[in-house]
């Protein structure tokens, strides 16, 4: 029992790092039916981002957050408007070949001006081990529980309770009608790519405390968990890129504290893919109503 | 000066060309009803007022202003709301918040609330279901909805695509019963319509539409005794 409970504060940690970065996939989804493949990497560059404004600048924790989700948000806006808005009415895969190459980009140009070699990530949080019954909790667990869980609280508020939290629903459901309301459709999708792109770099502080080496290829891997996360809870649906994520978080945990590590990723995909062969349209997805 | 003032409007899709030259014009205060056949231009010639096509030739003047050059969500700030063909409402949110997004642009947000029960009072099953899912309302009560909505953009010219479309008699005479309220209220109407009928019944003017061109125009009584408008729109 102390033994799951302890695996169950690991999920949590794993979870609330893939669910800031799943969200990004969710929302650009839900306004673009498009998957950003570039996303991995946006999370990659924000931890780059992070680890300047703390190892560089010396910043402690709050600022280094603020500071890498704004870089990265800004960063998200100008891919989509240099690099998917002039496709918005090509053909599918023009969008997601452009998606895939401004991937490349970023890890290229990662690679190009901070080099191949890794990055020791400085700590920003004091570690120390709380013990509640029988489960340890260190603080930079509990930080990145607390940081992620405050943020996707003040997503679910904003996408529910607000006005552009609803224009970006209504762009969801169809964005033809959206000018007639007096918004501005442009806009509502840059400010989406801002939030999935701060987001991200959130993810990617939080990654690089608990984990602190950071590489040019960071994103990759960790990318693809994400956005099958994301599928799995069901794309374009908000909670379900969170619920996925902690589904996700909970199968690899779990997966590694009873077989061999090299199982862990084989087996914890194998199952999330056969949930979706039961399930295509993921755990809280609906299924797409064709439109034309 | 006219409020709306159309001249010379083309419209193209690709190589078809959909409008060939359209006038138009609408007073301060008037209801003014653009009816003719499937295909004519109706909806080409209403969306290329809130400018969701762009025109290919001609000027649009709304108010003095023109619209060519704009955006669609400028034009709706300057005060022309559009009804859409379909009523697209937006099925994945509620009755309410479909309402207060339709304010997003507007800079009065201390009248919001005030606009939100004269709505409510316009239609009062709206009201009774401001929490529900849009996707759930009937058909009639959708068409309500998008007529609300442009309501609460607070404009001064209001663009209306088939608002009967789909809908059962009596629900025809209670929306174009509203459509008339709405207007001696101050809003003016350019109503699109295949039920010419009524269309006219409702409308001080009226244009008629044929493959792009406007065939005829007139005061509305006028037009409903036109034997070739008889003929073609109101089954002889
Ligand atoms: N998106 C489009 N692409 C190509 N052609 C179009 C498009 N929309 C309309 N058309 C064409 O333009 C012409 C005018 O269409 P429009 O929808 O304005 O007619 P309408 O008078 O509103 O017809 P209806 O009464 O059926 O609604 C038609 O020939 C139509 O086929
Ligand atoms: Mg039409």
């Amino acid at each position: 029992m102390p033994f799951v409970a302890q695996q169950m504060v690991n999920a949590l940690q794993l979870g609330s790092i893939y669910a800031l970065i799943a969200l990004g996939y969710t929302l650009v989804y839900g306004v673009l039916r498009l998957i950003n493949f570039a996303h991995g990497d946006i999370f990659m560059v924000g931890a780059f981002f992070s680890f300047f404004a703390a190892a560089v600048l010396g910043l402690p924790f709050l600022p280094t957050l603020l500071a890498s989700m704004a870089a990265t948000a800004l960063l998200g806006v100008m891919i989509e408007r240099l690099a998917y808005r002039p496709l918005r009415h090509a053909p599918r895969v023009s969008a997601v070949i452009t998606a895939l190459g401004v991937g490349l980009f970023l890890e290229h140009f990662t690679l190009a001006s901070v080099g191949a070699q890794p990055r020791l990530m400085p700590p920003l949080i004091a570690s120390a081990v709380y013990q509640a019954g029988p489960v340890r909790v260190t603080t930079v667990q509990l930080v990145i529980f607390l940081v992620a869980l405050l943020l996707m609280l003040i997503l679910d508020r904003f996408v529910n309770r607000t006005l552009t939290g609803m224009a970006m629903r209504a762009v969801s459901w169809d964005k033809s009608v959206v000018p007639l309301m007096g918004i501005s459709v442009d806009r509502i999708i840059a400010l989406t790519f801002a939030i999935g792109s701060g987001l991200a770099a959130a993810g990617g502080l939080l990654y690089a405390t608990a984990y602190p080496v950071i590489e040019p290829y960071m994103g990759v891997l960790v990318g693809w968990k994400a956005f099958v996360a994301a599928v799995v809870g069901g794309i374009g649906v908000i909670r379900g890129a969170m619920l996925g994520a902690f589904v996700l978080g909970g199968a690899e945990v779990l997966v590694a504290a009873f077989l061999p590590s090299t199982y862990r990723d084989f087996i914890a995909f194998g199952l999330l893919l056969l949930l979706l062969i039961f399930r295509p349209q993921g755990i809280l997805g609906r299924r797409e109503v064709q439109k034309v | 000066m006219s409020l709306l003032e159309v001249r010379g409007l083309r419209v193209h899709y690709g190589p078809i060309q959909a409008l060939h030259g359209i006038d138009l014009v609408v007073e301060e205060g008037e209801i003014v009803t653009l009816i003719g056949a499937n295909g004519a231009g109706k909806t080409t010639t209403l969306r290329a007022i809130s400018r969701l096509v762009p025109p290919s030739g001609g000027t649009i003047r709304f108010a003095g202003v023109d619209l060519t050059q704009l955006p669609p969500h400028q034009v709706v700030a300057l005060g022309v709301s559009h009804v859409p063909e379909g009523r697209g409402i937006f099925a994945n949110l509620t009755v309410l918040e479909n309402l207060l997004l339709a304010t997003y642009g507007r800079r009065d947000r201390a009248r919001v609330h005030q606009d939100l029960e004269r709505v409510f009072a316009l239609f009062p099953r709206l009201g009774e279901r401001k929490g529900q899912l849009a996707g759930t309302l009937s058909g009639g009560e959708q068409q309500m909805l998008a007529v609300g909505r442009a309501l609460m953009t607070r404009s001064r010219l209001m663009l209306l695509d088939e608002p009967s479309m789909g809908l059962a008699p009596v629900l025809v005479e209670e929306i174009f019963a509203t459509l008339a309220a709405i207007n001696r209220e101050g809003t003016t109407l350019l109503l699109v319509e295949q039920n010419a009928h009524q269309a006219l019944k409702l409308a001080h003017r009226g244009y008629v539409l044929e493959t792009g061109r406007i065939q005829t125009a007139g005061p509305a009584a006028a037009l409903a005794q036109d034997p070739q408008v008889r003929q073609a729109y109101l089954g002889g």
